[in-house]
C-alpha cells in the first residue's frame, strides 16, 4: 500500500472564542485575525514538515486547494507543489488539486501540472476535486448550476490538452480557445495519474470507473464515518464489472502517534480539538446552493440520512460523522474523546495504530492512504515526532499490504535518470 | 382549478396554466419558486381576466433548463413562451425572478406586450444597498420561505405535498426551481436590464412588499427611472418579496385596478 504525507496548512492563531464571535471560517473570515508574518513562519514550517516527510520515508507528499478559508492556507497548491519539486527527490508530488472549473482558460491547469510533473522528473498525481461550494460558488462565484458542466468540460479539455499531438481547437460551451497547443506536455505519457477527490455521490464513482481514475474520499470524519462511503464506492464498481483493485481508492485519516497510548493521548488532544473546533466552524449558509449537487446526488443523500438517523438512534451515538461531508461538519464532534471514539482520528502506540491502520485499509479496501499527521495548531516539533514515529514504527508494519495480490496502476512512473537540484547535492555531501 | 395543457418551447416541455374570460390575455411569470401548486391571486385575478400561466424554465412544470447557459437562452425562451401562447399583445405580470423576465420581453419584443406589471423584478444590483443572498441560505426547508415571505405559511401551503406524491420529489423540484433562478441570476440578480428598459414605452405598474427582505427599495426606484412609458408604483403593505403569496387579494386588486384603469399603448 500507499502512505502519504498530506498537509492542509491551517492556520494556527485562530482565538479561543473563534467560534463564539466568528460566523464562519471560511469565505468571510474575519481578515483582522490574520497575521501575515504569522503566514510567513507557517509557510516555511509546513513546507519543512512536508519535506520531513518525504526524507523520513512516506511515499506521497499531498496539498489541496481552498480559497477564503482559515484552515487551508494554500489557495495556490500547485506554488507549494512547485517549492516540493526542488527541495524533495523521489515522493509521488501529489496535488489534490486544482478545481478545474475555476480557471480561465483551463489550460492553465494544464500547463502549470505540465510544469509541476517536468520540474519533478515525473512525479506529480493530478488531483481534479469539483470543489466546495464555499471555494467555487461563494468565494470564486461560480454559477452552481453550471459548476459540474464546466468542471467536466474543462476535465475533457485539459486531458485533449496533454494528449493530442497537435494544435487544435476546443470549441464548448463554456470554453472557445481556437490554438490549443500547451507547452510544455507532461514527462509522464498519455499523461499523470488522475486522482479525483469527491464527496458520496454515485455519479463520481461510475466517472472514475469509466475512465480510470482514482477516487479519493477526503472525509475529516475518519475509517467509521466513511465505511458506508467506501461500500457503496465498491459495490458500485461491483455492478459495473471492475476489479476490487485497493489501488482504485484513495482514503484520508487523521493519525496520532506516540511511543505510548497515554502519550498520544496527552499529546495530541489540543491540535485535534482545535481543528474541529475552530477550523471546522463553517457558517451553514455556505454549505448546500441549490445546484451544487445534482438531482440523483440529492435523492442518494437524503435517503442515506435518513438511514444515517435511524441508525444514530439506534446506536444512540453522540456526535455523529455526518457522512463525511461537509454540511455534516456543522454537527461534529469538538470533544478529544468524542473524536477519539467516533473515530475521526486514530491514536495510539505504533502497534495500536498500525493494527488499525491495517483493520481500515483492508476493511475499506483502499490503497492509498492519506495521513494527516499535522492537524490544528499542531508544532512542527510536534508534527515531526508523530510524522517520525508514524514512518519508523507504523509504516514498516502495513507497508507490505496488498502488494502480493495487486498492483498499483494509478501511480507516478517518474524519469529514471532525474536531475538533482545543485544545492541539495551541496547539501547531501556536506552532510 | 385552472385547465393544463403543454407546449413546447425550444423543443422542451412546458406546463400552461389556464382559467377565466376576457381579452387581452394576461400572463403570469412566477418568482421564485415557481408555481408549485395554482395560487389564490391568481384565482383573484382570473375572476375578471383570462389568466396565462407559463412555467418557466426549472420551475415546477418545466424541468428542462440546463440547456439555457447564457441570458440571451433565457431572454429568447421568455420571448418564445409569450409567443407561443398566442394571444400577443398580452398584459404582462412578472414577479420576483419572473419579474426580471417580463421586464426582459418588454425591452426587446414590445411588441408581444400590451401593459407591464413587474412586482419586485430582480434584474439590478448596487452594491451600496446589496439584495439579500437568496444562494447563501442556512440549509433546510424554512429558511428560503422564510426570507421570501411575511407569511411563510402562504409558502408552504402552495407547496403542499399532494396526497400520493413522494415528498423526494418535491424536495428536488423546490432545489431545482432555486437552481434555475441561479442559472439566471447567480450571484447578484443583476441581468442589465435597467440599460435596456428604456425601449418598454408600455404603461407600467410597479410593485413591492413594504416588507420585501431581498430587494431594496431603492431597486424599484431604478426600475422607475429606466423605463420610458408612464409608470404607477405601489407598495403592498405588510408583503414581503412575494406579495401574490403574502397578500394575494391586495395585489389582485391592485393589477386588477391598474388593468382596468389603464388604455393599450
Amino acid at each position: 500500500m500507499k502512505n502519504l504525507w498530506f498537509h492542509l496548512m491551517p492556520y494556527k492563531d485562530l482565538p479561543d472564542d473563534f467560534r463564539e464571535r466568528h460566523p464562519s471560517v471560511w469565505v468571510d473570515i474575519d481578515a483582522g485575525l490574520l497575521d501575515a508574518g504569522r503566514v510567513h513562519q507557517h509557510y516555511n514550517e509546513y513546507l519543512d514538515e512536508l519535506e520531513y516527510a518525504a526524507e523520513v520515508g512516506f511515499d506521497g507528499v499531498c496539498c489541496n486547494e481552498h480559497h477564503q478559508n482559515g484552515y487551508g492556507l494554500m489557495p495556490s497548491p500547485n506554488l507549494i507543489a512547485a517549492a516540493l519539486t526542488r527541495r524533495t527527490s523521489s515522493p509521488a508530488i501529489c496535488v489534490m488539486g486544482n478545481s478545474l472549473a475555476l480557471y480561465n482558460p483551463p489550460t492553465r491547469v494544464a500547463e502549470e501540472f505540465a510544469m509541476l510533473d517536468c520540474m519533478s522528473g515525473g512525479r506529480l498525481i493530478a488531483g481534479f476535486p469539483v470543489g466546495t461550494p464555499m471555494d467555487t460558488v461563494f468565494a470564486y462565484g461560480r454559477n452552481p448550476s453550471q459548476l459540474r458542466e464546466r468542471y467536466y468540460e474543462a476535465h475533457d479539455l485539459v486531458m485533449q490538452a496533454w494528449q493530442r499531438p497537435e494544435t487544435f481547437s476546443f470549441h464548448g460551451r463554456f470554453n472557445q480557445l481556437r490554438y490549443v497547443n500547451v507547452w510544455p506536455r507532461p514527462v509522464q505519457t498519455p499523461h499523470p495519474p488522475v486522482w479525483i477527490p469527491g464527496g458520496g455521490s454515485v455519479e463520481t464513482w461510475r466517472w472514475c470507473a469509466e475512465r480510470d481514475y482514482v477516487y479519493s474520499y477526503l472525509s475529516y470524519f475518519g475509517y467509521k464515518a466513511g465505511a458506508a462511503t467506501m461500500r457503496g464506492f465498491w459495490d458500485e464498481m461491483d455492478r459495473l464489472g471492475k476489479d476490487r483493485n485497493p489501488y482504485r481508492a484513495g482514503f484520508l485519516q487523521f493519525v496520532a502517534v506516540g511511543e505510548t497510548e497515554k502519550e498520544a493521548l496527552e499529546l495530541y488532544r489540543v491540535p485535534a480539538e482545535y481543528f474541529y473546533g475552530r477550523c471546522l466552524h463553517v457558517n451553514p449558509k455556505w454549505a448546500s446552493p441549490a445546484g451544487y449537487q445534482s438531482e440523483a446526488t440529492m435523492r442518494a443523500k437524503v435517503q442515506s440520512q435518513v438511514a444515517l438517523a435511524a441508525a444514530r438512534s439506534g446506536a444512540g451515538a453522540a456526535g455523529g460523522g455526518g457522512g463525511g461531508t461537509k454540511k455534516g461538519a456543522m454537527g461534529a464532534a469538538r470533544e478529544w474523546r468524542d473524536i477519539l471514539d467516533l473515530g475521526y482520528v486514530i491514536a495510539g502506540d505504533p502497534d495500536q495504530v498500525a493494527e488499525r491502520i491495517r483493520e481500515v485499509c483492508v476493511s475499506l479496501n483502499v490503497g492509498h492512504l492519506m495521513l494527516l499527521c499535522q492537524f490544528g495548531n499542531m508544532t512542527t516539533d510536534l508534527a515531526q515526532y508523530n510524522t517520525r514515529l508514524y514512518a519508523e514504527k507504523v509504516l514498516p508494519q502495513i507497508a507490505d499490504l496488498f502488494d502480493d495480490e495487486w498492483q498499483d496502476r494509478w501511480w507516478p512512473q517518474p524519469l529514471a535518470e532525474r536531475a538533482t537540484p545543485r544545492q541539495a547535492a551541496r547539501n547531501q555531501q556536506a552532510a | 382549478m385552472p385547465e393544463e395543457r403543454e407546449v413546447r418551447i425550444g423543443g422542451h416541455p412546458v406546463r400552461v396554466w389556464e382559467q377565466g374570460q376576457g381579452a387581452p390575455a394576461t400572463v403570469f411569470f412566477a418568482g421564485i419558486g415557481g408555481l408549485p401548486s395554482w395560487l389564490p391571486f391568481l384565482e383573484r385575478l382570473a375572476e375578471t381576466r383570462r389568466v396565462l400561466a407559463p412555467s418557466l424554465p426549472g420551475f415546477p412544470g418545466a424541468p428542462e433548463f440546463r440547456h439555457l447557459d447564457s441570458l440571451l437562452d433565457w431572454i429568447v425562451q421568455a420571448v418564445e413562451t409569450v409567443e407561443t401562447l398566442g394571444d400577443a399583445p398580452v398584459d404582462l405580470v412578472g414577479s420576483s425572478v419572473g419579474g426580471a423576465l417580463a421586464a426582459e420581453v418588454a425591452a426587446l419584443a414590445g411588441g408581444l406586450v400590451n401593459r407591464l406589471v413587474l412586482i419586485a423584478p430582480f434584474g439590478a444590483f448596487d452594491a451600496g444597498d446589496p439584495s439579500a443572498d437568496i444562494w447563501a441560505q442556512p440549509p433546510g426547508p424554512d429558511s428560503l420561505p422564510n426570507l421570501v415571505c411575511e407569511n411563510p405559511e402562504a409558502w408552504k401551503a402552495a407547496w403542499a405535498v399532494p396526497e400520493g406524491d413522494d415528498p423526494l420529489d418535491w424536495q428536488v423540484l423546490h432545489s431545482r426551481s432555486v437552481e434555475a433562478a441561479a442559472r439566471l441570476l447567480f450571484p447578484f440578480g443583476d441581468t442589465g436590464v435597467l440599460r435596456r428598459l428604456p425601449r418598454s414605452r408600455h404603461p407600467t405598474l410597479l410593485v413591492r412588499g413594504e416588507r420585501d427582505r431581498v430587494l431594496p427599495a431603492s431597486y424599484l426606484e431604478r426600475f422607475r427611472e429606466a423605463l420610458a412609458g408612464s409608470v404607477n408604483v405601489e407598495v403592498v403593505e405588510g408583503a414581503g418579496h412575494l406579495p401574490e403569496l403574502d397578500a394575494p387579494d391586495a395585489l389582485a386588486r391592485m393589477v386588477h385596478a391598474f388593468l382596468a384603469d389603464q388604455q393599450a399603448p
